[in-house]
């Protein structure tokens, strides 16, 4: 009842259409969900009484506090008689969503056994796009527009954007769902709070990391292969915001993990490209130039291998010294320093956040864009290892959000962007392997989610509808003032 | 060219086996549309190193494909009829070389945004053929044992995380005789239920003894082949000019024997270790994704009644600093994080083992080694529940043996 209610509110609302409505509903039909009685009406009216509760809500806190589990709710009234009759188990608001479903997904999964493949794979395919607008619906909403949500200080006129990519491909399981929470502290306790949260982010182009991330910067699925070492077909963000802005070359940089992101700076595109795109940082690179002369190239193999997805891709590119003299001249930093320096971090990833914190205390670039990658060890099969790097991405993220603040330059007029470029296949999938891959093209590879931070987003709002990883680049464009023309994606209201 | 162009002598240079099937479905294969038959090409290309199970699939599918009347049948093919291919494909070597075929046609799918309209019709196909004839009756139900964290003395990540709400969670588990107990139990079934490639034994380090009528395979039984394919992929690797598409050729075209694999012993199996080399990602290097892999792999082809599954400790990650630093300490092993993999490698070897038929009645274990905790999955095993009632290892298996 209390679902359909919601779907007749939605529809009413034009938040969602009838379609979505029927659709919604039918997946709830299929789930497992199993009904539990109060042990007393009575009990429950009286519960009601004692804390002005509406029967109906009372019968949520009911049981709660007898199934042991936390309550997912932003309704301040429940969540008080939560506290007056001793149930301290509590999700903190912008997370009820997540919970929500990871509620959900709970059920599913402990309901599979003695499944038909075909029935565990129905199960498990949760429309998590109808699940998540329906189920948050009324308390992301009441969170947008209510007192709950922050205004955000008076924007500047002087804005940057860093945008960090949270890769290379990270799954809702092991980052916003329940298991997955403990991998993600930094995020969950420092930057969602201050942060709008978008839960469904849909990637619908090709899952491969480089030509994910060059849809993305430039807003439109390219199809170009994966593995080559080509520039994107359409106008890249850097192109849009340094031509129509009018910006020099050193206002946009992209530090990226390996030789395949040479081109992910400028486009192909006979109206913007050569000399309107990014500077294009790749450490590892320089790190193998900084280490070739005096070192044994093989002892470095593993830490410079360009690709964890495949072992067939080795484009080489040349002009090294070159590279690593512009390093020096930009950067301000000596061959030696640099490698001296890599000497003290343990992955790829923490030398690329090191170099793009060398080019925000330098040159300050108003839009830096930072791909990161150390996850994508999850090619390997080790899921410790996968694990692993994406609690080092969660940390990296959060200490370039501090860098962010603790730099003048930087300091109340930066948004921060951080979204993975996809997900990874889903365990229930016969098609693939889990988390090892991104190749069945489900839903759960496909669908991600995305966070915004800065002086002009609103703090603790989660948004649950459907936005597409191309829409971050006509996002930018509104933030900043210039026109992605030839991106398919728009803008994001909530963030723009 | 098209299906509609095939002759018997296509598949000449056809294994003996696939050669013969080949030419007996031939007027089928001729009706199939070109996005759907190379796919089913790939698997009858290897026929003669199939194992039972296998085969028996692919005569499933030429059943259900072979007696369905010209409506029924568009109706099956139409989707991926619909799917829109370029004359580069028509031109590839299709016949002989599916498995090149697959994965452009593949790149093609995802480039033109088809792949979810393949992935739709391919999982209907699938649903339909398997539906098409039940289910062969089993001699018993499956029998799934996992065994991890070997090595791991002290242990604090919550194990059975996934697992454990599928079954009982046994918190103190006698494990006298520990994995002996458990292989003894294998060879009992293999013994009472003698079916070819029915049971097998997959190990992370050194295989302990098995009797014959348990397939066996061990990481450390490959460390030969596994160096040689190393090799070799590390040559191409390095060459001056780089070609990934002859890379992918060389890959599949190598032979057992030359990885070194013993001409003259289990074909069939040769192959499938090959296979697992050159096919699975991560297998060549990590030991607990060698056997999660061969689990799944053994699981998915031979469809066995029982696999024991042992994870050991894989090599350890070395972390930046560490490889930059002037002097490399020895290769280490990392009891800890590959607990946690062996972790979710059961929880996946648990999931493929529910996707067979039989479901319903297969049961499972999975053992912390040398330590007290397990979680045992079965239709007689309440769900969810935790039981801290001592137990000995070997009732345990019992009851679900």
């Amino acid at each position: 009842m209390k679902c359909a209610t919601a779907c007749r509110w939605g529809c009413d609302a034009r938040r969602i259409t009838r379609a979505d409505a029927q659709e919604f509903l039918q997946t709830i039909k299929s789930l497992p969900i199993r009904l539990s009685d109060p042990v007393s009406y009575d009990g429950l009216f009286s519960m009601a009484d004692r804390h002005g509760l509406t029967v109906y809500d009372a019968a949520y806190l009911d049981s709660a506090v007898r199934e042991g589990l936390p309550l997912a709710s932003l309704d301040n009234a429940l969540c008080k008689a939560a506290g007056k009759a001793g149930h301290k188990k509590r999700w903190p608001a912008p997370l009820c969503s997540i919970i929500a479903l990871k509620r959900l997904a709970y059920m599913h999964v402990s309901d599979l056994r003695g499944r038909k493949p075909h029935e565990i794979s129905q199960a498990i395919s949760l429309n998590r796009r109808n699940f998540l607008r329906t189920v948050t619906g009324a308390g992301s909403a009441a969170a947008f527009f209510g007192p709950a949500a922050l205004r955000g200080m008076a924007a500047s006129k002087n804005r940057k954007a860093v945008v960090v990519t949270f890769g290379g491909g990270a799954r809702d399981d092991e980052t916003f769902m329940p298991d997955g929470q403990e991998n993600i502290p930094h995020l969950l306790k420092e930057l969602v709070p201050q942060a709008t949260f978008l839960t469904n982010v849909v990637n619908k182009g090709i899952l491969g990391h480089y030509v994910a991330t060059a849809s993305i910067v430039t807003g439109v699925y390219e199809t170009f292969n994966n593995f080559a070492a080509v520039s994107p077909n359409n106008p890249t963000v850097f192109e849009y915001y340094r031509k129509d802005l009018k910006r020099p070359a050193t206002d946009a940089w992209v530090v990226a993990p390996s030789n395949g992101f040479a081109r992910i700076g400028e486009s192909g595109n006979k109206q913007y490209g050569p000399g309107l795109g990014a500077g294009v940082i790749l450490p590892k690179r320089l790190l193998s130039a900084a280490l070739s002369s005096a070192s044994d190239g093989a002892r470095y193999q593993h830490l410079l291998r360009d690709n964890y997805e495949t072992p067939l891709y080795a484009p080489s590119l040349a002009g090294r010294q070159i590279e690593l003299d512009q390093m020096a001249a930009v950067l301000k930093l000596s061959v030696d320093d640099f490698a001296a320096h890599a000497r003290n971090l343990v992955s790829p990833d923490e030398l690329s956040v090191y170099i793009a914190r060398q080019l925000m205390r330098q040159i300050s670039p108003s839009l830096l864009w930072i791909t990161l990658h150390d996850i994508d060890i999850a090619h390997s099969g080790t899921f410790s290892l996968y694990v692993d790097g994406i609690k080092r991405t969660d940390r990296l993220c959060a200490e370039l959000w501090q860098a962010i603040q603790k730099d003048p330059e930087y300091a109340n007029k930066t948004t921060m962007f951080i979204l993975p470029d996809f997900g990874r296949d889903s365990d229930i999938d016969s098609g693939g392997n889990g988390f090892q891959h991104h190749r069945t093209g489900d839903a759960v590879s496909r669908t991600t989610w995305m966070m915004a931070l800065g002086p002009d987003v609103k703090q603790n709002v989660v948004v649950d509808r459907r936005v597409e990883s191309t829409d971050l680049i006509p996002t930018l464009g509104a933030y900043f003032g210039f026109d992605a023309r030839l991106s398919t994606g728009k803008p994001i209201a909530e963030v723009a | 060219m098209l299906p509609n162009q095939l002759t018997p002598g296509s598949f000449s240079g056809y294994p003996r086996e696939a050669r013969q099937t080949a030419i007996q479905q031939i007027a089928l294969l001729q009706r199939l549309p070109l996005a759907f038959l190379p796919l089913l090409l790939r698997e009858l290309i290897v026929y003669d190193w199939k194992f039972p199970a296998e085969r028996a699939d692919l005569g499933r599918q030429f059943a259900y494909l072979g007696t369905l009347a010209a409506g029924p049948f568009q109706t099956a093919m139409s989707a991926f009829a619909q799917l829109k291919l370029t004359r580069d494909l028509e031109k590839t070597d299709w016949v002989n070389s599916p498995a090149i075929f697959s994965e452009q046609l593949s790149a093609h799918l995802w480039a033109t945004h088809q792949i979810d309209a393949f992935r739709a019709a391919a999982v209907d196909y699938v649903q339909k053929a398997s539906a098409s004839a039940p289910d062969p009756a089993l001699p018993t139900h499956r029998l799934g044992i996992a065994v991890i964290g070997q090595g791991v003395a002290k242990n604090d990540y919550r194990l059975f995380r996934k697992l454990g709400p599928q079954g009982v969670y046994f918190t103190q588990v006698k494990h006298v005789g520990g994995v002996e107990v458990l292989l003894k139990a294998a060879a009992a079934r293999a013994e009472a239920h003698p079916v070819p490639y029915g049971h097998w034994y997959i190990d992370g380090g050194a295989s302990l003894d098995v009797p014959k009528s348990v397939t066996r395979i061990s990481y450390d039984a490959l460390s030969a082949p596994r160096a040689t394919l190393q090799e070799r992929m590390q040559k191409t690797y390095e060459a001056a000019v780089f070609d990934p598409e002859a890379f992918r050729t060389m890959l599949a075209q190598i032979k057992p024997e030359e990885a070194g694999l013993h001409s003259g012993g289990d074909e069939v199996l040769n192959r499938f270790q090959l296979s697992l080399l050159t096919e699975g990602s991560g297998t060549q290097v990590f030991s607990t994704t060698f056997v999660q892999w061969a689990a799944r792999e053994a699981l998915r082809r031979a469809q066995p009644l029982t696999l024991v599954t042992r994870f050991a400790p894989r090599q350890r990650e070395k972390q930046m600093n560490e490889l930059l630093a002037e002097h490399q300490r020895k290769p280490e092993l990392d009891p800890q994080g590959s607990l946690i993999d062996a972790d979710m490698g059961a929880y996946y070897t648990w999931l493929n083992q529910q996707r067979l038929p039989g479901e319903e009645k297969s049961a499972f274990l999975a053992w912390f080694e040398d330590h007290d905790e397990a979680v045992a999955i079965a239709p007689t095993l309440e769900r969810g529940k935790r039981s801290d009632t001592p137990i000995d290892l070997a009732d345990l298996i019992a009851r679900l043996a």
